[in-house]
């Protein structure tokens, strides 16, 4: 079992944990990613690395509970545990000074992006940080992403907090008006990279996604992850995470991500189902 | 001496009528009662020269053992065959015996071959009934440690060989089960989890220590292993599923055998919900290849109610590489074959596969492999309806090894360089077998590989030379 030394909660529907797995904290790099199960009869979920620490031999993992998983996931408290924490896996980010790059995240990619644009920095990189969410309740690590940025805009689809709107547009604008930025890094839901991918396009700068397809085994192994590039199909979990946004074909990952959209949505059910049985169950007994 | 009756058919093992067992994941075949093995044994001619242990990649001691089965002497029997292969329930099971043991069996030439892999079987499962696995005598402490990346058929043999020499074994396993492709591959119906779960005990048993979750190239390199271990053996298997380069082939409901057999045996996505993981219960279920991966992919798309499981092979029903059994039960499961038929894209609607195109062959002279060489026959193309389509034509070794160790020696088809005689690898004190290092074959070749590479390894952890 790997422990949970410590939860958090960020946000309505995203938790933090710190969980005790040393083989993994000893290796993980930014861009790396593990694969999760919470226990015997769960599915393996690929959870990019958030955060890492060596010596207390713990990493970061933050979750969204937005199936039966990842909401099982967020369940679990300080002292509970995975049945497994495999990896890290994938190619780790290749961190370089480019000059000044833009670091876009949706909603709980937050998470992975803070390493990535954490080790750009201390690269000695330019950050202009571009946070997407749908309302304020939702945004995290304000203050953590803003440590390393040099700018830092935040945009909220109700206008609930920073500028009202979606990330393309305050990113269509810096492209328009800055000649600099030689690099966008984009984590997020597959549709906003999909138009990230899309707006800098034209501008022809380098934008580099880290996707998270549907994942077995996460060693190369079951090929579940495979996406089609302009290069061919290649796996995410061993090609990637990260890709060249626009060489990705987003419309046959965003297809093959919704195909068991039926079984999960009954996954849920099964599940919320079996909770209000067992909490009708501990209320007899009480 | 009375001349010996001859029987001329193998006695055959009970089992689940097909239409039955394509409801449920339970085994097919029940195994021999302990009169039938008898009887069957009694069929061996004890002929002076036995073909079947040369037939035997590791060697068991065919005769040896039969006779104690047909003395009733089980115990005598499986201490025997365990002597030289740590996993028969398993071998049992799965090993093509009629290429093998059975194929060089003398009664073979006239009749049916001795049922050498069901007695096999049969020895192993009546172990497990008596409850305690014998634990053989295991030599001295050596101080000697050996990793070894992968717990498949080859790392459980090198495991279980080394353990029982005194060295101190680390298996280190990518997934959350031991097993390798006998857990994620080869489905429940053919080789229940139970039996491989008690043959990884016993490996356990003689003192090997099992790490899960640890995927060596990644969690830590070779080099890593060897700053902590004195040899490493790789034994990780062809963890790469081969596509076809066609068009359609990332339409959603195009899996790979592997993934579909992952899903299904592994994570036990027939008892989703009840397992988290969901596998897609396809109506017409189409698998592409003719191994056993394939008849194992089709016939687990029955055991998901599949109206119809269609498998689509470019060469005739003599050409498959499966074992004749696996092809018989698939066709006595109702397990339809379009043979000479190759596909040559994949239909959709919204980005879900409706469909193959496939084209008709007829058969042209030999190709490398030595099977006549499928030939396209012009105009010939018609298509399947299919809402799920697996491929299964193959796979080789995953490249996390090649990657993270860059001064090892990679040869055909992205397999581990090797001395066959020592299983060694280019690189000094590693070693590597099964389809790590052959790109793809049997369980029973890998143990096999395995067999050999413990020999090295004892002999280099003795000397230091390599």
């Amino acid at each position: 079992m790997y422990r949970i030394q410590k939860k958090q909660t960020l946000s309505d529907t995203v938790s933090l944990m710190e969980v005790n797995a040393p083989q993994v904290a000893r290796k993980a790099r930014a861009g790396q990613f593990v694969m999760v199960r919470t226990r015997e009869e769960g599915e393996r979920i690929p959870l990019t690395i958030a955060d890492y620490d060596k010596d207390a031999h713990t990493i970061t993992l933050v979750i969204q509970g937005v199936g039966k998983s990842t909401m099982e996931m967020c369940g679990l408290n300080a002292g509970d545990g995975f049945a497994t924490v495999s990896g890290p896996l994938g190619q780790p980010t290749k961190i370089e000074n480019f000059g000044t790059v833009l670091c876009m995240a949706g909603g709980v990619g937050i998470a992975p992006l803070y390493p990535i644009a954490r080790e750009l920095k201390a690269a000695g990189n330019r950050i202009i940080t571009i946070i997407g969410v749908r309302t304020k309740g939702m945004l995290f690590w304000e203050a953590r992403m803003q440590s390393v940025s040099d700018v830092m805009i935040i945009t909220t689809d109700d206008g609930s907090y920073g500028r009202k709107g979606i990330v393309t547009e305050p990113l269509k604008e810096l492209l328009e008006e800055r000649g600099d930025i030689a690099h966008v890094w984009a984590i997020g839901p597959a549709i906003m990279m999909k138009f990230i991918a899309e707006t800098t396009r034209p501008f022809n700068i380098p934008t580099i996604v880290s996707l998270n397809t549907i994942m077995i085994d996460g060693t190369g192994m079951c090929g579940s992850c495979r996406v089609l590039t302009d290069e061919g199909p290649r796996f995410v979990c061993v090609d990637g995470p990260e890709f060249d946004a626009h060489k990705v074909d987003w419309n046959n990952m965003m297809q093959r991500l919704q195909f068991y959209r039926a079984e999960e949505q009954a996954a849920l059910e099964h599940w919320r189902h079996k909770c209000q049985m067992g909490a009708a169950a501990a209320g007899v007994k009480e | 001496m009375p001349k010996k009756i001859i029987i001329p058919k193998k006695t055959q093992m009970l089992g689940q009528a097909p239409a039955e067992r394509i409801h449920n994941f339970n085994e097919v075949t029940w195994g021999y009662t302990e009169e039938q093995a008898m009887s069957e044994a009694g069929r061996c001619m004890e002929c002076a020269r036995p073909g079947c242990i040369e037939g035997c990649p590791v060697n068991i001691n065919i005769p040896g053992f039969i006779k104690l089965v047909a003395e009733g002497d089980f115990r005598a029997a499986v201490n025997l065959v365990k002597e030289t292969n740590a996993l028969p329930a398993i071998t049992g099971r799965v090993c093509p015996q009629e290429g093998q043991c059975e194929g060089l069996c003398t009664l073979g030439k006239k009749h049916e071959p001795v049922g050498i892999g069901n007695l096999e079987r049969f020895v192993a499962d009546w172990e497990a009934l008596q409850g305690n696995l014998h634990v053989p005598v295991i030599a001295p402490a050596t101080g000697k440690k050996v990793a070894v990346a992968g717990s498949g058929p080859a790392g459980l043999t090198v495991a279980a060989e080394l353990a029982r020499s005194g060295h101190n074994i680390t298996v280190f396993e990518a997934l959350h089960e031991a097993g390798g492709v006998l857990a994620y591959g080869i489905p429940e119906f053919r080789l229940p989890k139970a039996i491989v779960r008690r043959e990884v005990e016993y490996v356990c048993s003689l003192g090997v220590r099992l790490v899960r979750d640890f995927v060596v190239g990644n969690t830590a390199t070779v080099d890593e292993l060897l700053e902590e271990f004195d040899a490493v053996f790789l034994g990780t298997g062809a963890g790469l599923p081969w596509f076809l380069g066609i068009a359609g082939e990332n339409l959603a409901g195009v899996y790979s055998a592997n993934e579909y057999l992952t899903r299904s045996n592994l994570m036990k996505a027939y008892r989703f919900p009840e397992y988290d993981t969901p596998i897609a219960h396809g109506r017409s279920v189409i698998t592409i290849g003719g191994g056993n991966v394939a008849m194992d992919a089709a016939r687990t798309a029955l055991r998901l109610g599949a109206q119809e499981s269609i498998i689509v092979y470019r060469r005739t029903r003599d050409e498959m590489p499966a074992r004749l059994e696996e092809i018989r039960h698939a066709e006595e499961e109702g397990v339809v074959f379009e043979l000479l038929t190759t596909p040559v894209a994949f239909h959709d609607a919204d980005g879900r596969v409706t469909g193959a195109e496939c084209i008709r062959n007829k058969l042209g002279v030999p190709d490398a492999s030595g099977r006549s060489r499928p030939v396209p026959v012009s105009n010939s193309n018609f298509s399947i309806a299919a809402d799920i389509v697996v491929i299964a034509v193959g796979q080789s070794p995953s490249p996390l090894i090649h990657r993270t160790t860059p001064d090892i020696d990679i040869g055909r088809a992205g397999a581990v360089a090797v001395d066959e005689k020592t299983m060694k690898s280019s690189k000094k004190g590693v070693f590597a077998g099964g389809d790590i290092a052959t790109g793809g074959a049997t369980v029973i070749l890998a143990m096999g590989q395995a067999k050999i590479a413990s020999r090295a390894i004892a002999e280099y952890l003795k000397t230091g030379e390599w």
